[in-house]
């Protein structure tokens, strides 16, 4: 779940009101948000890097607001009070208008066709007579960045640059190019360098680290130009030092690359939505077009309002409440969904703003007049559905097993089903391959390479962590292995195991383990044990 | 007779004595042990007002083992000082010595040695007197032969401070005739035996009372792991609710039925290779019921079922991609596949306690296993009311009365809330469970008849076990490296007091 970080006194300045901690707290809740935590740049940085570092650091009171992961809408504060003063009924939800620059020149972005093995997607906007201050352009900022770290799954799906337009012209370019073939002044460097020269430099560098391998083996960069080759970003890792914007940019253009062109055009919409509210003309945005390699020219963002037809006994069904349709369609107007009743009375027509990208069904409706009615005042009932309780055959068993070996002295442990490949191989005397295990593909450490093939080294374990406890130890477990297919090797001492056989199927085998299996665990004391299989006993 | 020969050895002398007698001083007289002599004391205490005994307790010093090295072998000084030979010794050398690094600097510091830099060879450690006088040995031998009074207060906590002396507190008993003082006390017998019954014997002797205070004998048996424990009592609650328990015996599951049968996009972070296990061999999945793999493909990538989808390319090697499931709502998604296979279709209540698999980073509250708790409710007209009512029922069942709920997401269910319960200890709401209405984009694809709603919640096992049973760190509750100790210990489980 993101978390978003916001200034106490700025937001309640922004919520007309103010709130004890208590109060907000509630508040959050009631709306599906979390407070995750109240504190201070410099308590945080007291709590990472000690007392000394936090000297002088600000003591501003934050609020660490957790936000549903699909609420791209609420990820900064502008969205954050909008949502909350919409819920609150203090404010009407702004519509927002993709409008055509006053001069009849609208900003052109051109896709070429080497961007198609790379990143074939883009869009882009305008944000014109835009008023930035000191907080709203952190917030501009924030706000990229967590889109980056969320819906643009770190940048893999979707990148934001954004540009002070007037110091570039457009049309622009979206191209790709061998990396070799780019050069420009990256943001905060003092020299150009070439795109290898940067990927180099960033491979040092704490934050964009963590994108050079969305690129990096590709034999072209994308790249965006504009028409005298100043170079806008190299998507999705950098921008260009040339176009960055400042306190004082007044036109913002917004480009978005991706391989995902839903999720841009969502991107794209949720940013211009949230900060079109800093604009001359509130709420407006200045339309750009797209040009794709095929010819076809799309403008964006597309802001685009779509209706939904609910009906409000389904609402009230799926609630387990009865509203009126009129009440409903207040309740989702309060979540930021215009509603309306029309038809028969009983329809309700809603309107779904380009902020909730979240409502993709009829059961996000539901939802959302659900937690404008309240979840906790909502009659809970017992459903009638009559059923007869089953016990699964297996843990049936397991369950009348694991009693009667406890009153039999065996002592239960509870061992991981992952292991080391050593573990079911090597100490038990056998070769990996023979044991049919199922290998890990990404294990971070070797605890975690194999799904184990026998409970044999999970016990093991146990007892030579428990070397100290009086002995005899007796222990045992019952729980699943993972084999590709039936297989058994050998851990016993020869001439003291026996293969157990129940009405003449093989199901497992009893005795004295090997010595040396004895000793690769770090035991002393000889050990015996029995490995069955409970299945055929079903 | 009285129990056992010190008890009468100890009434005899009290006898004779004029007053009263140290339990420590009678030990010595006796050569026992001292706690033999306290047990005598204790078991006529028991007999009632046959003696009288206080508990005093004095402060003593005694040497530790280094101290009692030192009385003998001499201090770490006095012993560097005469390692040193006339030519002297490299300092490094004498480092090397078991007394070196603590005797070179108080030597150094009583002035009793030197070091001369500028020898060839690194510095060197020369005598700097003739011969010194080892009082800290002196004073040692002095405590040896307890005599501790004559060392200063100053002196005997520099000696502590080196870690030679420590204070240790005795305690004893002045034992003294009580009311009922007699030397012939009569034998009472600790257990009714079978010959007492046959006898009637039983009617004329004495029973000893029972020591509360004492330990007891911890019979020897088997234990049942506290976290399979609870399991037992969950299993328990969901069949009286009249649910019936899922298979869940595949820990390897296909990315299909553990994301995209759940309507779980697949961009989806925790899809990403930092949050799942994915499997190296076998790497893929083959076989699929093709015919519902085509309309899950076709919900994600276009919609349907009334749903605008998410609009992407859906990869059929995405879905085919094999791992060790990472929820337990894999099973339920397979059962409720099953289910709706069935024609027509019956209401079913499911349940499920299983384990899965998480690729992530661990701490004391996380580990790459854990084991989910999950519950199902299939039938016509099921509504969030209902949902809630349930989830109350079955927290009830668990001894959590207050509970309260959160709107949240979850890729899979709409509506869905979390369950909040209120923590006295903590005096605030903690997150009990995860619930929710599972999407329409996951069940019509699967053939649930239209109407049909399924409400399910799930939790986690081990973090009520913690709770439960006070752990703090998962690591102690759960692999190869628990102390066996709290298996052992572990009381039974009863969560609903």
């Amino acid at each position: 779940m993101p978390t978003v970080s916001v200034k106490r006194d700025l937001l309640f300045r922004a919520l007309g009101r103010t709130y004890t901690d208590e109060e907000f707290d509630e508040l959050c809740f009631e709306f599906g948000l979390e407070l995750d935590e109240i504190t201070s740049e410099k308590e945080i940085i007291s709590k990472e890097q000690g007392d000394e570092r936090a000297e002088g650091a600000s003591d501003v009171i934050l609020y660490k607001i957790d936000v549903p992961a699909n609420r791209y809408d609420l990820l900064c504060l502008e969205g954050l009070v909008r949502g909350l003063q919409v819920f609150k009924e203090r404010i009407k939800a702004p519509r927002y208008k993709r409008i055509k620059p006053n001069n009849g020149q609208i900003q052109r972005l051109i896709i070429m066709e080497e961007t198609a093995e790379v990143r074939p997607y883009a869009v882009a906007a305008v944000l014109r007579n835009i008023k930035f201050s000191r907080a709203r352009y952190d917030s501009f900022i924030e706000l990229q960045e967590k889109l980056h770290q969320n819906i643009c799954r770190r940048r893999a799906l979707v990148a934001i640059g954004t540009h002070d337009l007037d110091t570039i012209s457009g049309p622009f370019t979206y191209t790709a190019k061998p990396p070799s073939d780019i050069k420009f002044r990256a943001l905060t460097q003092t020299k150009e360098h070439t795109a290898c020269e940067l990927m180099d430099l960033y491979k040092t560098d704490n934050h964009l680290k963590h994108f050079l391998h969305i690129i990096e083996n590709k034999p072209l960069y994308p790249v965006i130009y504009d028409s005298n080759g100043v170079v806008l970003s190299m998507p999705p890792i950098i921008n260009g030092d040339h176009s960055k914007i400042t306190l004082k940019t007044r036109n913002v253009f917004i480009e978005c690359t991706g391989t995902d062109l839903t999720k841009a055009k969502i991107v794209l919409d949720v940013i211009v939505t949230m900060f079109s509210e800093y604009c001359e003309k509130q709420f407006t945005v200045e339309a750009a077009e797209v040009i794709y390699p095929d010819g076809k020219s799309y403008t964006y963002p597309e802001l685009a309002y779509r209706k939904e037809m609910v009906k409000a006994d389904l609402i009230n069904k799926q609630i387990g409440i009865s509203e009126t349709p009129a009440n409903l369609a207040k309740l989702l107007t309060r979540m930021y969904l215009k509603s309306e009743v029309i038809g028969d009375g009983n329809q309700i027509e809603i309107e779904i703003p380009p902020t909730r990208a979240d409502i993709i069904h009829a059961c996000d409706i539901v939802e959302d007049a659900a937690i404008a009615y309240g979840y906790n005042n909502i009659q809970m009932t017992i459903p009638k559905t009559y059923t007869i309780a089953n016990q699964l055959p297996l843990n049936k068993l397991t369950e009348l097993l694991r009693h009667d070996l406890a009153a039999a002295g065996f002592t239960e442990a509870l061992t991981f089903a992952l292991c080391s490949q050593e573990d079911i191989a090597d100490k038990l005397g056998m070769d990996i391959s023979a044991t049919k295990a199922v290998h890990i593909a990404n294990p971070k450490t070797a605890e975690f390479q194999v799904a184990r093939t026998t409970l044999l080294p999970g016990l093991l374990k146990t007892i030579a962590a428990n070397r100290k406890m009086p002995l005899p130890l007796k222990l045992f477990e019952i729980s699943d292995i993972v084999l590709k297919d039936s297989s058994r090797g050998s851990a016993f001492f020869p001439g003291r195991c026996a293969e157990v056989f129940v009405k003449g199927q093989s199901v497992g085998k009893l005795g004295v383990l090997h010595p040396d299996v004895i000793t690769k665990f770090e035991l002393t004391m000889p050990c015996s044990a029995l490995e069955i299989s409970v299945e055929p006993f079903l | 007779m009285a129990d056992g020969p010190v008890a009468q050895l100890l009434l005899q002398r009290l006898e004779g004595g004029d007053g009263g007698l140290d339990s420590l001083e009678l030990a010595s007289a006796l050569g026992l042990e001292h706690q033999v002599v306290v047990g005598a004391v204790k078991s006529l205490q028991a007999l009632g007002e046959v003696i009288e005994a206080e508990l005093r307790s004095t402060q003593r010093w005694e040497l530790t083992p280094e101290g009692q090295e030192t009385a003998q072998d001499g201090s770490h000084e006095a012993r560097v000082f005469h390692s040193l030979p006339p030519e002297g010794l490299v300092q490094s050398e004498l480092m090397k010595l078991p007394s070196g690094k603590v005797g070179f600097s108080k030597a150094m510091s009583n002035k009793w040695i030197r070091v001369d830099k500028n020898v060839p060879g690194g510095p060197r450690v020369f005598r700097a007197v003739d011969s010194v006088e080892d009082l800290v040995q002196a004073k040692l031998q002095l405590v040896q032969d307890g005599e501790a009074e004559r060392l200063s207060e100053k002196e005997r906590n520099e000696l502590k401070k080196r870690k030679l002396l420590s204070e240790v507190t005795l305690k004893t008993y002045w034992v003294s005739k009580g009311s009922a003082f007699s030397t012939s006390i009569s034998k009472q017998e600790a257990e009714l035996s079978p010959e007492m019954i046959s006898s009637g014997s039983w009617r004329d002797v004495k029973f000893k009372a029972y020591n509360f205070s004492a330990k007891g004998v911890i019979p020897e048996g088997g234990h049942l792991h506290p976290l399979m424990k609870v399991r037992t009592q969950f299993r328990q609650i969901f069949l009286e609710m009249g649910f019936t328990e899922m298979p869940t015996d595949n820990f390897i599951e296909s990315s299909f039925w553990n994301f995209d049968a759940l309507f779980q996009p697949q961009q989806h972070p925790a899809r990403d290779q930092h949050d799942t296990f994915f499997l190296k061999d076998p790497a893929e999945a083959l076989d699929f019921p093709m015919d519902y793999l085509q309309r899950v493909k076709l919900t994600h990538s276009q919609g349907g079922y009334g749903s605008q989808g998410y609009k992407y390319d859906w990869k059929l090697e995405e879905a085919r991609k094999n791992l060790l499931r990472t929820h337990t709502t894999a099973a339920s998604a397979r059962a409720l596949y099953r289910l709706a296979q069935q024609k027509p279709f019956s209401p079913a209540k499911y349940f499920s306690i299983d384990r899965v698999f998480r690729n992530e980073t661990l701490d004391a509250t996380h580990l790459a296993e854990f084991h989910q708790i999950e519950g199902v409710v299939a039938d016509y007209g099921l509504t969030l009311g209902h949902l809630m009512g349930i989830l109350k029922e079955f927290f009830t069942k668990l001894g959590i009365t207050n509970v309260r709920f959160k709107p949240a997401y979850n890729p899979y269910t709409e509506p869905s809330m979390e369950i909040f319960s209120y923590h006295q200890g903590l005096k605030k709401w903690v997150e009990v469970g995860n619930s929710g209405v599972f999407r329409p984009e996951m069940l019509l694809p699967m053939g649930l008849p239209e109407g049909v709603s399924v409400i399910a919640w799930g939790l986690s096992l081990e973090r009520p076990t913690m709770i439960k049973y006070g752990i703090s760190n998962i690591r102690e509750l759960v692999g190869h490296k628990v102390n066996l100790q709290m298996v052992y210990d572990s009381p039974l489980c009863r969560l609903d007091t």
